[in-house]
């Protein structure tokens, strides 16, 4: 075997860094799912009626479906009545300040490199942090009210803004949409809510980290993003989850709507446990993201960076319904050891002159199996829609796997559209090349990785792009054959 | 500088070097010329750390050191540049980054400053000139997309910002037109210095009309035939290796 070989292995095999479980008293429910449970989750939180009554909606709908089976992963089957649905550290009395969290809590966000306190002090970044289920702390608010934006915790929002919540709610995903989502609709137990009203640019880049911590506990948040006419948001979301040895499932929707002239920008770095390097353990990312370009000249970005998960399964995509308005997706999603992703994007041209990019980049390493799968469709009455899509797969090592499935569907004969896609291989030759020039391997494999990708981070706000590039670090040191 | 003894090497099972002996000084210029599958390439590969070769016997030291014993990228941070034979393409990394990086390693393992951009951007502006490249050529993917002179070109142009002490042209020459071989020669001259050896790895003798070599060996079957001064690439221009070929099997026939 050769040196390259060798140095990639040992990459593929280095440590989860972010797995340490923090010790807090949590309160849970008991496992499985069933009406009572719903009332349970809804009940604790204070629900009104008309949210009760959605959950239950959805968990009806949930019972009548089966579990989506054509997606290129494979998982042992899932028993959704050994889930625990809801789990939120025991500490209920609501809080005035950080002051008032666990001080174990703001740790553990230490260790993630987010100390709340950090960021309140020195960046213009409001965090909603949502540990398990509950939405801990959020800073900025205060700040952010000032101009009429709300930036809170899903459960509050139902509470203080019910009005809003209930008329955007599944307007982009609704209850039926599929299984996940559909079961996610009906035990969601918190998430992050954002609304900028009219003309407003939010000042700063609003940011969600969200970590799993409690053993066995699926984590179903939910997130609704609304954009007022001409108004402009940047969010950020961030994940990462301790090493255990059981499968999570996490089951999460985003909705985003962007009225006329509305722009939103989401950007995911998303880094949960990927299982160790036989394949053991891990999380299963089953997320329904999905935006809708509802006013006129609105427009949508979605960017992520994929490095985490045992399985990924996710496709951010974009409805473009107002006329003029553009869907765009940027993703670098990267497997090592026994990771699968399937992964991608659908935009769905209704309006006229709708325009739609998508950039993928999947790098797989180790055993790895990465799946781009993108459908663009331009409905009837989308005159003049454009699309420009491209694919581009990295190898590392000859054990992995890139697969592509682009799906197109036109129904106007004014649309344009074109599709790139390439597969490269980092070879030893490049590697040896490198080296002679005095770069180890290390920074060959990450310098060779970070130029793949740079069409995707650019899209990055720049401490995230920072991030991703480290993490793409981290989780490939050494990769290469 | 250099000093080789008796190295044996193979490749996939075969033995292709069987018994190297090489001095190599500050300041001098060796040429080793051989046929094709001589070992000329095999012995530069094995300089540089190429982990197919392995090593049977014998023993290299660069300065000193035990150079078999060090990876390919300490030994190029000690100073040894080896020009490539087929420069490999680096797609979505560009020259600049690629250029900077490796300088910055070799800087870190000398123990200076890392260079920052501006001063950088500086020193590979008065490269560039040196080599009479395009100065589009330094913002584009490494290697990729350039013509077979401008890959040539490119590696005595990083040779030129590296600053090695000890520079292996594996058959730089290959491929390459009058014009381009004399710019890549005219760099490799304007490179010349007392602090560095250079060997000129060729199969023909066309590059020393314009690179003199104070010494060159000639390589047969693994082996140096012969050692001489620059006349001795003439000699073989005019009569081709065969003859000394040839001439090594009479020798071996008389001995047995």
């Amino acid at each position: 075997m050769t040196t390259a070989t060798n140095t990639i292995e040992e990459l593929a095999n280095k440590e989860y860094k972010w797995g340490f479980v923090t010790e807090i008293e949590s309160d849970s429910i008991p496992r499985g799912l069933n009406e009572d449970i719903i009332r349970m989750i809804s009940a604790k939180k204070n629900e009104p009626e008309f949210m009760l009554e959605w959950r239950l909606k959805s968990y009806r709908h949930w019972l009548t479906m089966k579990e989506p089976t054509w997606q290129n992963v494979h998982f042992p089957p899932i028993d959704y009545q050994n889930i625990i649905y809801y789990a939120a550290p025991k500490q209920q009395k609501a809080l005035n300040g950080l002051e008032e969290v666990d001080p174990q809590l703001l740790a553990t966000y230490e260790k993630l490199g987010i100390s709340l306190k950090e960021q309140e002090r020195l960046s213009g970044v409001a965090v909603d942090a949502v540990f398990d289920s509950v939405s801990v702390a959020t800073t900025f608010k205060d700040k952010l009210a000032e101009m009429g934006i709300i930036f809170c915790s899903f459960s509050e929002a139902v509470l203080h803004h019910p009005d809003l919540v209930q008329k955007y709610l599944g307007s982009v995903v609704p209850y039926t949409d599929n299984f996940f989502a559909t079961l996610n609709s009906a035990v969601f137990s918190d998430g992050s809510f954002c609304y900028i009203p009219k003309g407003v640019r939010c000042p700063m880049e609003l940011s969600t980290y969200f970590r799993i911590n409690a053993a066995d506990t699926g984590q179903f948040e939910r997130t609704l993003i609304i954009a007022e006419e001409g108004s402009y948001v940047s969010y950020l979301e961030g994940c990462t989850a301790p090493m255990r040895d059981e499968n999570q499932l996490h089951a999460a929707v985003v909705e985003l709507v962007a009225l006329d002239n509305a722009q939103i920008k989401y950007s995911t770095v998303q880094n949960w446990y990927p299982g160790d390097k036989d394949g053991k353990g891990g999380i299963y990312n089953f997320v329904t993201k999905r935006g809708k370009c509802l006013g006129i000249n609105s427009k949508i970005s979605w960017t992520q960076v994929e490095t985490g998960s045992a399985i990924t399964w996710k496709y951010p995509s974009c409805i473009l319904q107002g006329d003029n308005s553009i869907g765009e997706f940027y993703s670098v999603a990267l497997t090592n050891n026994y990771q699968q992703a399937d992964t991608g994007t659908k935009m769905i041209h209704i309006g006229k002159n709708t325009r739609s990019t998508i950039v993928s980049k999947g790098i797989s390493a180790g055993h790895g199996q990465n799946t781009y799968r993108g459908a663009v469709k331009i409905l009837k009455n989308a005159t003049a829609a454009r699309n420009f899509s491209q694919c581009d797969s990295l190898l590392l090592g000859d054990k992995c796997g890139a697969h592509t499935f682009p799906y197109i569907e036109v129904k106007n004969s004014t649309a344009q559209m074109e599709h790139e896609a390439s597969t490269s291989k980092i070879g030893e030759d490049q590697i040896f090349y490198c080296k002679q020039r005095g770069i180890s391997a290390e920074d060959a494999v990450s310098m060779i990785v970070n130029g793949f990708c740079k069409e995707v981070f650019r899209e990055l706000p720049m401490e995230f792009a920072v991030e991703a590039q480290k993490l793409l670090g981290v989780s490939l040191e050494g990769s290469v054959g | 500088m250099l000093e080789i003894r008796n190295l044996h090497a193979q490749v996939e099972g075969k033995e292709i070097l069987r018994g190297i002996d090489l001095k190599v000084n500050a300041g001098e210029i060796h040429a080793i010329m051989g046929p094709n599958g001589s070992g000329k390439s095999t012995l530069a590969q094995v300089l540089a750390g190429r982990d197919s070769y392995w090593v049977t016997e014998g023993e290299v030291f660069f300065e000193g050191k035990n150079l078999l014993e060090m990876a390919p990228e300490d030994r190029a941070r000690q100073g040894i540049f080896m020009a490539f034979q087929y420069p490999v393409e680096i797609p979505g990394v560009s020259n600049t980054y690629f250029l900077k990086a490796a300088l910055n390693a070799i800087r870190k393992h000398r123990g200076q400053d890392e260079l920052d951009a501006m001063d950088f951007l500086k020193l590979v502006k008065e490269k560039m000139k040196l080599m009479d490249m395009d100065e589009s050529l330094i913002n584009r993917r490494v290697n990729e997309g350039f013509s077979g002179g401008e890959k040539k070109r490119n590696e005595i142009f990083q040779m030129a910002v590296l600053d090695p002490k000890l520079a292996i042209l594996d058959e730089t020459d290959s491929g390459l037109d009058i014009d381009a071989l004399k710019i890549v020669a005219n760099g490799v001259n304007a490179l010349h210095a007392r602090h560095r050896a250079v060997i000129v790895i060729t199969h023909y003798q066309r590059l020393l009309n314009y690179i003199v070599p104070d010494y060159v060996h000639v390589l047969s079957n693994g082996r140096f035939v012969r050692s001489g001064g620059k006349e001795l690439a003439l000699e073989l221009e005019d009569k081709g290796y065969a003859w000394l070929e040839e001439e090594v099997e009479n020798v071996q026939t008389v001995k047995s």
